[in-house]
């Protein structure tokens, strides 16, 4: 008698705990147009938000004067674990002092080579470089990948430097 | 109650007035088939887009919002894209029964809905054993699901196919013999059409009581089972099997199969309707006679698709909420709860219908 | 003839299936070579190398700092805690105490990348058992961890938060509402999860019975984390050896003593609850502060051997490191959990079905670049 309960009492339980689950789909289902979670993503581009610390891609700030922070001191260089950054200078006497410094010719930037681990930005020492947010890196070719990111004709500033590192 | 054997007869009278009766017989043959396989295309189409935005609802998601208002033309791009696609098979498959195998998973289906009645004489063949051909012809589509699976040459697809058949072998047993002749016990009649017209004083469902409601929960379940989806979906288990006996197949073979799946779905739902809920009968509460009255306007083909509307969302309900069983246990489930239960409940509506405890 | 003569005489062949590198229940690319009897499997053999990325030989090129960010893509999901693993075992070397800001903020980080892991985990285990809905859901909750850590972090799984002596930046204002939003969310939440699978019928004979680790096997093998705690082993390195801030909070360890498919998985979703608790002692706590020490801009480690390990959502991860007094380390070795839980997989799913496979591979959690490095 006993097995023939217990027989019954497991359909019986089975079927509440499947009725159960589908109570919980069935509440959403009900509530669905409200609790939609997924993104219409080309549509909703202009009202995207980001944190302003999410890491997309390198880039490097310039002024309306078109000068840049970066003295071209190759620590980002060294510090990238990946070699995604390479610095191409020449070196050049400074019209005031006289001395030979270091300007930058090219900021070469491949991002496909970039694992996005800050450790550049951080390194800085003249805040040059920042991460920005514009997340949408895909190239039809894959050249398009390595980017010069200093404008051509922008020159060092010191007074851009200095004008950011008060900040 | 407007009765289309009218107007059906209408056309057969005009098409007798015109031509000799071999040509008659020879249009209405391609006229019927011309619709049905309309229905057939509609239904396919209609039912893949209802269930992804369904499941979409159920999910926090969309579903398919980009061709067409609400993404409605989704279903059609993708049979587009499906005809267009080639045909791309493995060099070792067995090429005859390869070829033949979707042909047998879609000719059930369309046979079935021939005998089903969508209207006060609607039925394009109106057998009296009506209920006995469903589950003849529904036997067949498993056949095709074997030779796809053996003929494949793949071993997931083997194994979904053996899956296949050992379920729909069982679940017929429990379908057939039990949740369906309950009602037939009740009915009287094995006609699908005399079934309908034997509930006007209301659903076999309410007037069966227990052993009717037990009989549909267990037609549920067993048609579930029949047409392969969660949680009976063992011969897809996509986590399992990749895609289980249609693995190798491509472009419309596969769209066959795939339709076939969705149109099974809906003759699942059309039988428990005119088996359980009256079939094309309007929706009727003893006493309330001027809501009676006034639900007598809304035509029958209506009714029957929204009541099968209904079990077909039930069913699409099931399949975003369940787990799916094991092999095993589908088996289990079968042979150790749903068949005695059956085999019990057949016992019990007998004595109810010898009894006359009917309401 | 009886009906076991029948089976007795009848001769069946085994076969070959591979399952994966490309398999829906693979997660991944891992390649299982099964031999089948009809669906019964008589042995997996599992085949790693699909995503070997030679993470280790990479770390022997790189600095100390550099190496922090190789860590993110071992297992993907408890990134903030691999990240750890490695500052903290650079930091004991250089004998750096970082202040308990650091120590309170790394904590809740892991305990919300260990939720997010385990919400993902939850997900994916009912769309292998077939449940497909269950991924939606677990995924409306993890991405409200992601955007937490996207405001705070800068990124949504690779987060290369922690360098060695800190932090890379000091949480986010908004981080403590945020996180407190989510822990009431989720409270909400967890139960809905219990109802839809924990309970349902279907879930439960999938899983009871199903790839069964004794006491003994677990200890043999290896299998550590929520994996080896369905065995009744007390393995949790955040309660035996505690690091960062989990001495100062309490927390159970759950224990369930069963050691079939199913305990794992409530030892998971107990976890969720007690790591809930744990962000709820700290997050209003968080004391003021650095967030970070100075460390020399070229981190170089006396010579010798050092290893630390941390809990990840998938269990005991070691990091061992030999210095020979250089800017890199001589060798640098990862302790991964997936490993040595993925060495189990043949003992004990031998004799169960292909389903059960699946069912077992879930409730195991395997994160496959954690085990192919």
């Amino acid at each position: 008698m006993n097995a023939i309960i217990n027989y019954f009492s497991e359909v019986l339980n089975g079927g509440i705990s499947l009725l159960k689950g589908m109570g919980i789909t069935g509440k959403h289902f009900v509530r669905s147009p409200k609790e939609i979670i997924t993104q219409q993503y080309p549509e909703n581009k202009d009202t995207l938000v980001f944190g302003e610390r999410f890491r997309a891609q390198l880039f490097m700030e310039h002024n309306d004067e078109n000068q840049i922070r970066c003295d071209a001191c190759q620590t980002c260089e060294t510090v990238c674990p990946n070699g995604s950054i390479e610095v191409v200078w020449h070196r050049e006497a400074d019209p005031e002092t006289g001395k030979k410094k270091k300007v930058l010719d090219k900021y070469v930037y491949h991002l496909s080579m970039c694992t996005f681990c800050n450790l550049c930005v951080l390194a800085c020492p003249t805040e040059a470089i920042k991460m920005n947010q514009e997340f949408e890196t895909a190239v039809y070719d894959r050249s398009e990948l390595t980017k010069v990111l200093n404008k051509p004709g922008s020159k060092f500033s010191q007074d851009f430097v200095d004008k950011s590192l008060e900040k | 109650m407007y009765d289309f054997s009218k107007m059906t007869g209408a056309i057969h009278e005009w098409l007798s007035s015109l031509m000799p009766s071999i040509l008659v017989t020879t249009i209405e043959w391609v006229l019927i088939g011309v619709v049905f396989l309309a229905l057939f295309a509609i239904l396919g189409l209609v039912l893949v887009i209802l269930e992804r935005k369904i499941a979409g609802f159920f999910q926090f998601r969309l579903g398919p919002n980009r061709v067409g208002p609400y993404g409605m033309f989704q279903t059609v791009a993708d049979t587009v894209k499906l005809l267009l696609k080639e045909l791309v098979s493995t060099n070792k498959v067995d090429k005859f029964l390869y070829n033949v195998a979707p042909f047998f998973v879609i000719i059930a289906p369309l046979m079935i809905m021939a005998v089903i009645p969508y209207g006060f004489g609607l039925t394009a063949y109106d057998i009296n054993v009506g209920l006995l051909f469903v589950m003849a012809v529904s036997s067949i589509g498993v056949v095709g699901i074997l030779l796809a699976g053996w003929s494949s040459n793949n071993k997931y697809s083997l194994i979904g196919a053996m899956r296949s058949g050992a379920v729909i072998i069982s679940y017929e047993l429990s379908m057939g013999l039990s949740a369906l002749l309950a009602i037939v016990l009740l009915a009287g009649s094995l006609n699908l059409n005399d079934i309908v017209m034997s509930q006007q004083a209301g659903w076999w469902l309410f007037r069966g009581h227990i052993p009717a409601i037990i009989a549909f929960v267990i037609y549920i379940i067993t048609g579930t089972a029949e047409t392969n989806r969660v949680p009976f979906d063992l011969t897809e288990a996509e986590s399992e099997l990749g895609a289980g006996y249609h693995a190798e197949y491509s472009g419309i073979k596969f769209a066959f199969f795939f339709l076939s799946e969705f149109v099974n779905m809906f003759i699942i739902s059309a039988l428990a309707v005119t088996i359980f809920l009256g079939g094309w009968l309007p929706f009727h509460i003893p006493g309330w006679e001027g809501f009676n009255n006034s639900m007598n306007y809304i035509p029958g083909p209506v009714w029957f698709f929204l009541k099968t509307g209904v079990i077909i969302f039930l069913l699409m309900w099931f399949r975003w909420t369940f787990p799916r069983l094991r092999i095993d246990q589908i088996l289990t489930l079968e042979w150790k709860y749903l068949l005695p239960i059956s085999l019990l409940n057949l016992v019990l509506m007998a004595f109810v219908v010898m009894m006359g405890w009917v309401f | 003839m009886t009906t076991t003569d029948v089976n007795t005489n009848l001769k069946t062949q085994e076969y070959l299936i591979n399952m994966g590198p490309q398999h829906p229940a693979a997660h991944g690319v891992l390649r299982l070579i099964l031999t089948v009897d009809g669906e019964i499997i008589h042995k997996v053999d599992p085949d790693l190398g699909y995503i070997h990325r030679s993470i280790e030989k990479m770390c022997e090129r790189d600095t100390y700092k550099q190496i922090v960010h190789l860590t993110d893509r071992l297992d993907y999901l408890s990134s903030h805690i691999n990240n750890e693993a490695v500052c903290l075992a650079v930091e004991n070397a250089l004998g750096i105490e970082v202040p308990d800001r650091v120590k309170y903020i790394r904590t809740i980080m892991a305990e919300l990348t260990r939720l997010a892991s385990h919400q993902l985990w939850w997900g994916v285990m009912g769309m292998d058992i077939g449940a497909l809905t269950a991924f939606m859901y677990a995924f409306r909750d993890r991405e409200m961890i992601n955007d937490i850590m996207e405001e705070t972090v800068g990124a949504r799984l690779t987060m290369n938060y922690n360098i060695p002596g800190g932090l890379m930046f000091d949480i986010h204002p908004g981080f403590q509402k945020k996180v407190k939003d989510f822990i009431k969310h989720f409270r909400k939440a967890l139960p809905e999860y219990n109802t839809l699978l924990s309970d349902n019928i279907i879930f439960k004979k999938r899983l009871q019975g199903i790839g069964y680790i004794s006491k003994e096997d677990a200890i043999a093998y290896g299998v550590s984390g929520p994996s080896a705690r369905g065995s009744g082993i007390s393995c949790d390195v955040r309660k035996i050896h505690p690091y960062s801030a989990y001495d100062k909070v309490e927390f159970n360890e759950i224990l369930i003593e069963g050691g079939d498919s199913y305990d794992r998985y409530m030892v998971r979703m107990k976890e969720m609850e007690e790591s809930m608790n744990i962000i709820d002692q700290l997050i209003d706590n968080i004391p003021e502060g650095d967030f970070q020490v100075k460390t020399p801009a070229l981190i170089k480690l006396p010579k010798g051997e050092y290893y630390q390990k941390v809990e990840t959502a998938r269990g005991e991860l070691g990091v061992f490191i030999i210095s020979d007094g250089k800017k890199s380390p001589y060798r640098f070795k990862f302790r991964s959990p997936g490993f040595s839980n993925l060495s189990i997989l043949d003992k004990i799913s031998r004799g169960h079905k292909i389903a059960d496979l699946v069912a077992i591979m879930s409730s195991l959690d395997f994160v496959i670049p954690d085990i192919d490095r």
